[in-house]
């Protein structure tokens, strides 16, 4: 074996971040391709019928919306021309701008609009109850189209615009046929981007190409709103599981975008040379503790209030985050700094003494708590430990179980006892944009075993309130019911949020005009090829 | 020789459907649910069981592996639960990754190897001998990614001569493509070298000791011609061998390190779909890996035959 | 004593011996509880506190890789003797009984065809991770190793002169093994059992690695390396000290093969090769 000298290395080296820099063919003006790592791979491309981000975020890529949210997270006509609101209120008249082409060229029409909006209706808890009211959906023709209300709502738009999963994105009728509870057969929207299927591969490889055909709005982009100029030729989203080889593949110049890196990396990624670590998501994250209502010992509402007053959100967000410029530490179940945030209800500090009194009025004899904790997704995996320790500080006996989150997503549908494959307890994060108001926060949800999210929290009252909150069209007063909602959310504990967090995106400083907003997009980047 | 070869390949008939039962039932008696996975945050159990019956998991298990053995006997392995390709898409789509990374370890480390054993062997009790072997358990001992992160953090982080991680098709370019295996296979090849240079050392010894080889020696023959014509020779079949059984070795490495190195390959898409939960996928690349094991080893028991004279069948 | 005077297994039995004794004393070493979470205290570099510096939770680093000892420990054992045990019954039994030959050794051979990696990932990540789940998941693909390697042993046995001489005095099956096959097996049985113990430490700290490992609040080498490796850069403690102890534990148990191999029988070099 003749071993390569250093200068072969070299070359070799050089060879390779050549070809890397400049793909197969590429001329000095040749196409922009940009190379991401993305929080996770695509599996499943059907952004309706899975939550997954990663679902969502391809679903920006491909698919057109008929509102969008901008930077103020005030709702914009994104697809839609014009729209108008009658006078009691009941009918919503929407037309589309010319000019909206599928990617197999057919053009966009009401008929594609209306079949979309009942498919995403079926799976998405906004969307459920935007059909509950909705008396009518009808073509006026092929560009103009009528929602037909039941009774005055006031999320309406909300809903349309819907920045986070399911976001109510538009497809070919024919394509939104497909039952909603199956994959949808085929990649194509009317989106500024198109899907390469030839390159698909499913949770390593996706590439997406510009779509010529796109017609932008003439408003500057703002979030998800406004013209989405393409001004690249080619986004490539390349799954790298390991964080580490991430952040050195970005170092390398073999990679230009991480969209989250893990937050203890981020000093060595402030170091790089021409590495840029900048938070376009000031929304950002917030996690969950969530408890399951159906089982001893949680069944027992002193209980449940004997984990919120154990619990301290700061070891958290150490654990999770390690890091105040990212982290923050906040009761607000609506999100902190939005429309709805306040504090109202969360205990101002951790009590232990009051825990382990709520534990023995309540009466624990033991039960061993069942903690779901997933081991291959970082953000989630640091939150089980951590209440682990508080509960036993208290008294309670903690069964922490490590699982992959599959095996997690999995076993949490279960309503069963613990013997036969229940649970007690699990951790998961949201975007915030997903939890901004008592209609879209799950955590809320009050209705139990049958129409309830994981943990069944069952409570009349709470969905008495979330319901005047959805008729009510005074922002004033859907303040004050918000904060009765997290009140009487705090006082039967449906849920812990463990705090929030911003994730900051990592790029190279070849790549520009990076858009702020709760979901990353393609549009409007642009990248400088040296 | 035909009716062997054709006895062998009939015998792999049944290890092949036992491994297809095995594998069946493992996955339908495990935890976790491809429909709640398909489903997603906001599922209720309704819609989840709905998705369930839609994939045919809601059948008795009998008839679900009866119907999986009459697909695979129509040669058809299936369809992934959770993308909605065909397994014998995936599974081709990434296969270059790893066979490429496999003919490299395999070559890097019988060019490295058997040199290695020889000369242990040759220059027996020494020094050389002892440093050989010492260095070949260590290799031994040696955790596959702790390695590889080594070899990033000096070669590509501190020295920039190589990419850090990627797989790059020979399509694009025969530089870059080995550009992007130099560090997996320095990672993935050192167990090998170490168990190819052990059992070099070992065959080559124990011919050493045999008649002819002393009367060579005693009639002349030059050394390096006794080693090489005779000894090693001789001692090709525990080699090969070896090569055979490291397969199986070899498949459960190159998981460990498309992971570390983010190779595209049949063991990143393997770990996929087991944390998936997408059975078909699962199934049919664990059948394939044992395909690829059983013609192997047959292989090889066919170059034992080649190689060396006195085995007939 | 002879096994004392080879250096291999001296150096590797005495490094075990340590190993075990700071197992077992693992309390009385300076640790502290390696469940204990201290967030705030999280990825600290080694200090005279914590010998070996902090994890991502804030845990001793020293407390969790000494108390991980027991874990590695326990696995070697438990899987070297669960797959001996087994390897040998299945072994005889093939070797013996004519008929059960056929079947027995096919299904060993598909289960040998399954990649032990995938199979174990399989299991763990499918059934949940639990110490025992890891173990099973671990054993199963060895014991047609050892299955096949006493059948050979068996078939060669019978072959000699004074046990068919035995066969033919009607000598009965249990005196059979009992005086004439087990003490044959004896040797390779143990030389395989070490290295069986070898690989299966490895193998429990690529699970870990990979995400399919014990439950991660259980300290265990394999659970620190795979939290550690998200901070290979900022802390590469994390790694650097299981890693160290997983190659110097898994070196002593391969020498300690090697060495009890060459003492037992040097013919044995052959029949034990290609076992990995």
């Amino acid at each position: 074996m003749s071993v390569l000298t250093r200068r072969d290395f070299g070359k070799l080296g050089g060879a390779a971040a050549l070809a890397v820099s400049l793909p197969l063919g590429a001329q000095a003006a040749g196409p922009k391709v940009l190379r991401c790592v993305m929080h996770s791979g695509l599996r499943i491309t059907d952004p309706i019928i899975t939550t997954a981000y990663i679902a969502r975020n391809h679903g920006y890529m491909i698919y057109d919306t008929l509102f969008a949210v901008d930077e103020k997270l005030q709702v914009q006509p994104q697809m839609v021309d014009h729209w108008e609101m009658s006078a009691d209120k009941l009918t919503y008249s929407f037309t589309l701008r010319p000019g909206l082409k599928f990617h197999d060229g057919a053009p966009v029409t009401s008929a594609d609009c209306i079949a979309s909006i009942q498919r995403w209706g079926k799976r998405d808890g906004m969307g459920q109850k935007l059909m509950d009211f909705t008396a009518a959906l009808t073509a006026v023709d092929d560009k103009s189209f009528k929602l037909v209300l039941k009774e005055p709502y006031g999320l309406v738009l909300a809903s349309l615009g819907k920045p986070s999963s399911n976001v109510p994105f538009i497809m070919p009728a024919r394509i939104a046929a497909t039952p909603a509870d199956q994959n949808v057969p085929e990649e194509i929207g009317s989106g500024p981007f198109r899907f390469v299927k030839a390159e698909f591969q499913p949770g390593s490889k996706v590439v997406y190409e510009k779509n010529p055909d796109y017609v932008p709005r003439n408003e500057p982009a703002s979030s998800l709103a406004g013209g989405k100029v393409v001004k690249l030729d080619r986004v490539e989203w390349i799954n790298i599981t390991d964080y580490q080889t991430a952040v050195n593949a970005l170092a390398n110049n073999e990679i230009d975008y991480i969209e989250q890196p893990p937050h203890d990396l981020l000093p060595i990624l402030k170091s790089t040379d021409k590495v840029v670590v900048k938070d376009y998501n000031p929304l950002g994250f917030v996690g969950m503790c969530r408890m399951n209502w159906l089982l001893k010992p949680f069944d027992n509402v002193k209980i449940r209030q004997a984990v919120l007053h154990a619990i301290n959100q700061q070891d958290w967000a150490d654990a999770q985050i390690g890091n105040p410029d990212y982290s923050t530490v906040t009761g607000a179940m609506f999100i902190a700094k939005t429309p709805f945030a306040t504090e109202a209800g969360f205990p101002p500090k951790p009590d232990p003494a009051l825990a382990k009194q709520l534990l023995k009025d309540g009466g624990y004899d033991g039960t061993p708590v069942v903690i779901m904790q997933p081991t291959d997704l970082a953000i989630v995996t640091s939150l089980g430990p951590v209440t682990a320790q508080a509960l036993r500080n208290i008294g309670m006996n903690v069964d922490l179980q490590s699982m992959d989150w599959q095996a997690l997503v999995g076993r949490r549908a279960k309503q069963t006892p613990v013997s036969e494959g229940g649970w007690n307890m699990f951790h998961t994060t949201w975007a915030a944009a997903d939890v901004l108001n008592p209609v879209a926060n799950l955590g809320v949800n009050g209705r139990g075993k049958t129409g309830g999210w994981f943990g069944w929290a069952e409570d009349a009252e709470i969905e008495k309130q979330r319901d005047a909150f959805a008729r009510e069209t005074d922002p004033a007063k859907q303040k004050q019911i918000a904060e009765d909602v997290q009140k009487r959310a705090y006082e039967i504990v449906t849920y812990i949020p463990t705090g929030q967090y911003t994730m900051p995106y990592a790029y190279r400083d070849s790549v520009s005009g990076i858009l702020a907003g709760p979901a990353p997009v393609f549009w409007n980047l642009d990248k400088k090829i040296a | 020789m035909s009716r062997f070869l054709l006895q062998r390949l009939l015998s792999t008939v049944p290890v092949m459907a036992i491994v297809a039962t095995i594998v069946f039932l493992l996955l339908r008696f495990s935890a976790g649910d491809p429909a709640a996975i398909l489903a997603g945050d906001a599922a209720t159990p309704a819609t989840i069981a709905a998705i369930r019956a839609r994939l045919g998991l809601d059948q008795p298990m009998a008839v679900q592996l009866v119907r999986w053995f009459w697909q695979l006997l129509h040669g058809d392995l299936g369809t992934s639960i959770i993308s909605n390709q065909g397994v014998a898409h995936l599974i081709a789509d990434r296969m270059a990754p790893t066979l490429a990374l496999s003919a490299t370890t395999i070559l890097f480390a019988i060019v490295v190897a058997v040199p290695l054993g020889v000369v242990a062997a040759w220059k027996h009790g020494t020094i050389i001998d002892r440093a050989v072997m010492t260095l070949s358990v260590v290799g031994f001992s040696m955790p596959v990614f702790v390695l590889g992160y080594l070899w990033i953090l000096g070669f590509a982080i501190r020295l920039r001569w190589l990419p850090v991680q990627g797989f790059s098709p020979l399509s694009d370019g025969i530089g870059p493509f080995l550009a992007h295996l130099v560090l997996p296979t320095l990672t993935l090849s050192v167990i090998y070298i170490a168990l190819i240079a052990r059992i070099t050392r070992a065959s080559v010894l124990e011919v050493l000791g045999e008649d002819y080889i002393r009367t060579a020696r005693a009639k002349g023959v030059p050394e390096r011609a006794v080693l090489m014509r005779h000894a090693l020779g001789n001692a090709a079949v525990p080699i090969v061998s070896v090569i055979g059984i490291g397969v199986a070795l070899l498949i459960g490495g190159v998981v460990v390190t498309e992971s570390v190195f983010n190779l595209p390959g049949l063991g990143r898409l393997t770990v996929d779909a087991v944390l998936a939960r997408d059975y078909p996928v699962i199934q049919g690349i664990i059948l394939v890996f044992s395909g690829v094991y059983v013609l192997v080893n047959l292989a090889v028991d066919l170059a034992y035959v080649l190689l060396d004279p006195r085995i007939r069948y | 004593m002879r096994i004392l005077r080879n250096p291999s297994v001296l150096f590797g039995a005495l490094v075990l011996a340590a190993l075990a004794l700071a197992a077992i004393a693992a309390p009385l070493l300076h640790t502290v509880d390696p469940v204990q979470l201290t967030p705030r205290l999280r990825l600290k570099p080694p200090t005279g506190d914590h010998w070996f510096g902090t994890d991502g939770f804030g845990r001793d680093l020293w407390s969790r890789v000494i108390y991980g000892a027991r874990i590695s420990l326990a696995i070697g054992a438990m899987v070297s003797v669960v797959a001996v045990f087994f390897g040998l019954a299945i072994g005889l039994a093939a070797g013996f009984v004519r008929w059960l030959d056929g079947p027995v050794m096919r299904v060993m051979d598909g289960i040998m065809a399954i990649p032990a990696i995938l199979l174990a990932i399989a299991m763990v990540s499918l059934n949940g991770a639990s110490l025992v789940t890891v173990a099973v998941a671990i054993v199963i693909p060895e014991i047609p190793r050892v299955a096949r390697l006493i059948r050979s042993v068996v078939l060669s046995v019978r072959e000699e002169p004074y046990v068919e001489a035995a066969v033919g005095l009607g000598t009965r099956l249990p005196r059979l093994l009992w005086r004439h096959v087990l003490p044959n097996t004896l040797a390779p049985l143990v030389v395989q059992g070490t290295y069986v113990a070898a690989s299966a430490i490895l193998t429990e700290a690529i699970l870990s690695f990979l995400g399919a490992g014990i439950p991660t609040e259980i300290p265990s080498w394999g659970n620190a390396m795979a939290e550690g490796r998200v901070y290979f850069q900022v802390a590469p403690w994390i790694i650097l000290f299981p890693g160290l102890c997983l190659a110097v534990t898994v070196l002593a148990v391969n020498l300690l093969g090697d060495g009890l191999r060459d003492l037992l029988d040097p013919r044995l070099a052959k029949s034990v090769r290609g076992f990995r």
